[in-house]
């Protein structure tokens, strides 16, 4: 019978090719490679730093020095040479406004589908571009100033509110918390920096767009968001890397602060560089992400992972104050040799704290796809509620998936489910949809969709259907 | 011999004599690179070793009391006291199998475990057991009763290195039920190595029912191999010991096996129960299922390591894990780690992990028609590892372990499980 | 005289893998506006028909022919197949989590009218549609946004395989024991609402076990299929026979 077949399906998963590839001819300001204090002191000196800043950076340095790169993850790769990489790659000219932006940067974005001009005619998105590790726009400034929400680059955050920045800057994240949150923390060039007021919802969704441009550059980056009291913020992070045959790394540290009664969604579109058919190339994806809400508020991590050749990222949640809430909703779409460990941490420290995870994995090709994730509930954690979903679907009989889940109970009114199935895609749904007429890879697209629905939904409204498009992506070559 | 070994081994060894056979002298000399695990090492994450590791145990000497019967179960018993068969001790005349003495010098030198398979604990059994029991089932032999292996253990900082072997050859059929039988109330540690082969279209149980004393300690290990069209039950009943490490590693080497485990247990004071369980899915279409029940009361704490690793080309595998606990105090504490590792994929594969206390609806149900809360918790807890203790077929075992939770947990004989 | 629908000739089916021979040598010939039966004892080939028909995997054609139309269905993909015109109403539905029915169906509509080169439905035409059709059997128009199938109960995954049937319109509709596991209340829902979609340029062919789906979907003849053929043809008189006799005196005669 000449039926299409999975593994026809799964050839041509193979073939696909990475849709943002391209580099953008843009004159930039590179420094040497290489890591030391000299770098440092130059990164900062660039930035025209505070000394307190530089003292961090310095302190970083020397902490990291005494790490190891962690190996306890369920990837293979080889570890970059820290000294290979140059620290810092900005486009040469600063913008003033968006008006004076390059228009080969303009165009840059508008092949990401994201133009600003249209954006901020069309959907009343806030956006923040930053280019390799340079911020180099941001819309929208005004008008959310009016509000007294504050939304620009981390440089300039340092420059405008150094108070805030160093009230938060590390009280998520320590130094000393991991191998790249350390050289993040050391080297990190730019980033976006967040502040919503007392009492005020933004009335907007914040988004940034990384893109890594430069060859041999890495880039780290810095986020850090602060929901005042009573505030609410939804946030989103798109990130694509041109195709490149080396890999490149991309150590990004991500901090969220939600005060009492205040509400954080951060959902994130990953996009970097997967690496080509044959697993040559693509994005290091090492990422330490982690939100601490107060008493009564609430930090929902939505993520949806399409690329990078490797990726090593659990968003967290400390659950520090009384009733407050930690959701983490992913999918993770691995093919061709793509290798994610990937999953949360929900550490439930006050009382009456509760946390949703619910993960979806589809792997593809010869990828491995793993859930890492940590349920803890300390002593002091009174009713504590957790529900754990994690479900993984295999597209062929080359790949992986796999299911590492902790759990972690010290309190004995908690309760907690957790739930995780492994399954191949089903045959008979495949038959079912095409009974109805619907060829084989629309109906792979349809019941993947459905599979993902959970946390799709999850999603704002304007970038559901960016996610659902890149989803179609990336099983999308599928079609013949 | 004299062995360059790390400041602690040569400590917990300092007691034991060196061993005169070659087999016994190279596994001492491989203990020379190893040392204690530490919870930085992923599979003793939960589990501090030191009530282990911090004494100088000897080996058991020749046992004074000599009465079994408050321990024995079945007709038909072997028992291994202080890591040594006792002929005067066993009777198994009823059943057809063969039940054999190896000595250690008796043992290749290359007769050595693989490294991934070999662990401190083995190699410490390795180089210091006195003999390996081998109980053959033989070829198209269905046992008509069920054979007990009582383990004895007696005397104050004792490690004794019971090692067993349980050959189910080519379409026979057996339970054997290992029981812990500590003579008083010492700390004794039981250094554990048992290996189950399990022959084409053979079916084997083995109930391992851990009873010991309240400062008991043990390691046991676990390991099995299954060829073709066989089942095997690995059953786990832990019921007291102050450190309980099981470790049951299942290898499944041919097709259309089945394999299950279950395991339940019920703490209380500062017990620690660990349960590793790996089963390894080297071949296609085979099912296996684990469900493991905890009960765990004042500030005791257990762990649940269940693995599934299905192996590249290992098709239509179905595998499920569970793991259910209730903590009865809020003191107690219970880490919980399926995990599933997934190398093909024609499969369908799950696990489930919950925590929590008892229900307090049913509770409350309960004591509205008049039954005492402690009763009706007990009565809640008993339906809760219901399912665990329905894998015991052997009445006079079920019986056993009931009468162990009278008489260390105090339950009432009335209470149905 | 009215078209040929379905001309199936001399058919040998064998389960892929296993080589175990279902099908030997079945002919069957509908013809527009007609409804066929096909009865016949556990295990003789029934279900299976439906599946090699439908395109399903796992079975192979080793000899004879299917048209539908004039067109050799055997060289067609599934969906290809139901784009031609063909629906199965499945024996056990299959469940779609996160996709709902109304999606489903939109795109399954769209899909057919592309490959005929017509236009695809309009949004606002499609709801009306689906509020008309789903009256047919009494669907609830709540299960139209669940997901396919899920969370139904036995009798509501029935009537949903015929409100897609209403949807889809197909030339030749074959109902897999559309009539197990339904009620006698249902049964009548469901057999009602085939009749009304019965028309002179279509065809329905009813595989079951049992004859009372027969009282209400009344069929112009009646099979019976055992090992793997047809071995007996009649009226709808036969039906009541076979209730009344069973299979055995059929099978023994042919043995």
């Amino acid at each position: 019978m000449a039926a299409y077949t999975e593994e026809e399906f799964a050839e041509e998963l193979k073939n696909q090719e990475y849709k943002f590839g391209f580099t953008s001819e843009i004159e930039s300001d590179k420094i040497p490679a290489g890591l030391n204090e000299d770098i440092i002191r130059m990164i900062s000196a660039k930035k025209q730093e505070p000394e307190w800043l530089l003292e961090y950076r310095l302190n970083a340095y020397s902490v990291w020095q005494e790490m190891t790169e962690p190996e306890w993850a369920h990837v293979k790769y080889k570890k970059p040479d820290f000294q290979a990489i140059s620290y810092f790659s900005a486009p040469k000219k600063q913008y003033e406004s968006w008006d004076d932006v390059d228009p080969e940067m303009k165009a840059t974005m508008d092949k990401l589908g994201i133009s600003m001009d249209e954006q901020k005619k069309l959907t009343g998105v806030a956006v923040d571009f930053v280019m390799d590790s340079v911020s180099v726009a941001t819309s929208f400034k005004e008008k959310l100033g009016e509000l007294g929400i504050i939304f620009c680059s981390f440089s300039e955050a340092v420059q405008d509110h150094p108070e805030l920045v160093k009230k938060y800057l590390g009280t998520v994240v320590p130094t000393q918390d991991n191998f790249y949150a350390a050289l993040n923390s050391a080297v990190f060039t730019d980033g976006s920096f967040c502040y919503i007021p007392k009492g005020v919802r933004c009335p907007m969704e914040l988004s940034t767009y990384f893109r890594i441009n430069e060859a041999g550059t890495g880039q780290f980056e810095r986020t850090l968001v602060v929901a005042d009291q009573g505030s609410c913020v939804s946030y989103l992070e798109g990130c694509t890397a041109p195709q490149r045959d080396e890999n490149q790394l991309h150590a990004a540290v991500v901090e969220l602060i939600a005060l009492d009664d205040a509400e954080i969604k951060y959902s994130t579109v990953q996009n970097w560089f997967p690496g080509d058919k044959d697993g040559k190339g693509g994005v290091f994806n090492f990422v330490t992400k982690r939100g601490i809400c107060h008493t009564n508020s609430k930090i929902s991590w939505t993520q949806v992972e399409t690329g990078s050749a490797v990726t090593w990222k659990y968003p967290s949640c400390v659950l520090k104050g009384d009733n407050s809430i930690g959701e983490f909703y992913s999918v993770a779409v691995t093919n061709n040799f793509q290798q994610a460990d990937t999953g949360t941490k929900m550490i439930h420290l006050g009382k009456n704290t509760k946390s949703t995870i619910i993960s979806k994995g589809i792997s593809a090709g010869e990828s491995q796809n793993s859930y890492r994730g940590l349920v803890q509930i300390g002593s002091r954690a009174d009713n504590a509620r957790n529900f754990t979903q994690c479900d993984s679907l295999l597209m062929t009989d080359k790949c992986g998936a796999h299911t590492f889940p902790y759990i972690e109970c010290k309190n004995n009114s908690a309760k907690l489910e957790h739930e995780a199935t492994t399954s191949k895609i089903g045959e008979d749904q495949i038959f079912y949809c095409q009974q109805r007429g619907l060829s084989e890879e629309k109906a792979i697209g349809l019941i993947v969709n459905g599979y993902c629905k959970e946390v799709l939904n999850k999603l704002p409204m304007e970038f559901a259907v960016e996610a659902q498009k890149l989803l179609a992506i990336s099983l999308e070559n599928s079609v013949g | 011999m004299t062995l360059t070994l790390s400041k602690k081994m040569a400590e917990f060894t300092s007691r034991l004599e060196t061993p005169q056979n070659n087999y016994q002298q190279a596994a001492a000399e491989r203990l020379e690179n190893m040392d204690f695990p530490s919870t930085r090492d992923e599979y003793w994450k939960y589990t501090r070793l030191g009530k282990i590791t911090n004494t100088a145990f000897e080996l058991g000497t020749k046992l004074t009391k000599t009465d079994i019967s408050s321990f024995q179960t079945c007709d038909n018993i072997i028992t291994i006291a202080q890591g040594e068969i006792r002929d005067d001790l066993s009777s198994f005349n009823d059943l057809s199998i063969v039940v054999e003495r190896s000595f250690p010098g008796q043992f290749g030198v290359n007769n050595v475990r693989n490294e991934e398979k070999a662990t401190i604990f083995t190699t410490i059994n390795d180089a210091y057991f006195r003999e390996e029991v081998v109980i053959t089932i033989p070829k198209n032999t269905v046992l008509s009763a069920p054979l007990q292996v009582l383990v004895l253990h007696e005397g104050d900082q004792i490690i004794n290195m019971p090692r067993l072997r349980v050959v189910a050859e080519g379409s026979s059929e057996a339970t054997i039920i290992m029981t812990t039988g500590c003579q008083d109330n010492y700390t004794q540690f039981s250094n554990c190595l048992i290996e189950l082969d399990v022959a084409a279209n053979a079916k084997l149980t083995f109930q391992n029912v851990q009873t010991g004393n309240d400062n008991h300690l043990t390691i046991t290990t676990i390991d099995a191999r299954q060829a073709a069209d066989s089942r095997l039950a690995v059953n786990t009943f832990t019921l007291n010991g102050l450190l309980v490490r099981n470790n049951v590693n299942i290898a499944v080497d041919g097709q259309n096996c089945e394999t299950h485990m279950n395991g339940m247990l019920v703490t209380k004071g500062k017990q620690h129960v660990d349960n590793h369980t790996f089963v390894d899915h080297k071949v296609s279409n085979c099912f296996s299922n684990e469900n493991y029940k905890y009960v765990l009361d004042d500030q005791s704490t257990g762990v649940f390591n269940g693995k599934v690793i299905v192996r590249k080309d290992a098709q239509v595998i179905n595998a499920y894990q569970n793991n259910g606990n209730i903590l009865l105090s809020d003191q107690a504490s219970v880490d919980s780690k399926p995990e599933l590792e997934i190398y093909a994929d024609d499969v369908k594969c799950s696990h489930g992990s919950t925590t929590g206390q008892l229900d307090e609806n049913a509770l409350f149900y309960l004591q509205t028609r008049g039954i005492s809360k402690e009763k009706s918790e007990k009565i809640l807890v008993g339906a809760f590892i219901g399912d665990v203790m329905e894998t015991i077929e052997d009445e006079a075992t079920n019986q056993y372990i009931k009468n162990h939770l009278q008489e260390v947990h105090g339950w009432d004989s009335d209470i149905e499980i | 005289m009215s078209k040929i629908l379905i001309d199936i000739k001399n058919l040998h089916a064998e389960i892929e893998d296993e080589g175990k021979k279902i099908l030997k040598g079945l002919n069957l010939t509908v013809k527009a506006g007609e409804v066929h039966a096909i009865m016949g004892p556990n295990g003789a080939g029934k279900s299976t028909l439906a599946s090699v028909v439908s395109g399903k995997d796992g079975y192979e054609v080793t000899e004879g022919s299917v048209e539908m139309d004039g067109k050799d269905l055997l060289e067609l993909d599934p969906d290809e197949r139901a784009k031609e015109g063909l629906f199965l109403a499945f024996q056990y539905p299959v469940e779609i989590p996160g996709v709902s029915n109304i999606n489903f169906l939109r795109t399954a509509i769209n899909e057919i009218k592309e490959y005929r080169g017509e236009e695809a439905v309009s949004a606002k035409d499609f709801m009306s549609m689906v509020r008309e059709k789903s009256k047919l059997v009494e669907l609830d128009s709540k299960l139209a946004s669940r997901a396919v199938n899920e969370g139904f109960s036995g009798g509501e995954k029935k009537r949903n395989e015929i409100f897609q049937m209403a949807m889809l319109e197909p030339k030749v509709a074959i109902l897999d024991e559309t009539d197990s596991g339904l009620d006698i209340d249902a049964l009548r829902i469901v057999a009602a609402g085939v009749n009304k979609l019965r028309n002179e340029n279509n065809a329905v062919i009813v595989i079951t076990h049992y004859q009372r789906l027969l009282d209400y979907i009344v069929p112009d003849f009646v099979h019976v299929l055992a090992d793997g053929k047809i071995v007996k043809t009649g009226d709808k008189s036969l039906a009541l026979e076979l209730e009344e006799k069973g299979y055995d005196w059929l099978t023994t005669e042919n043995a």
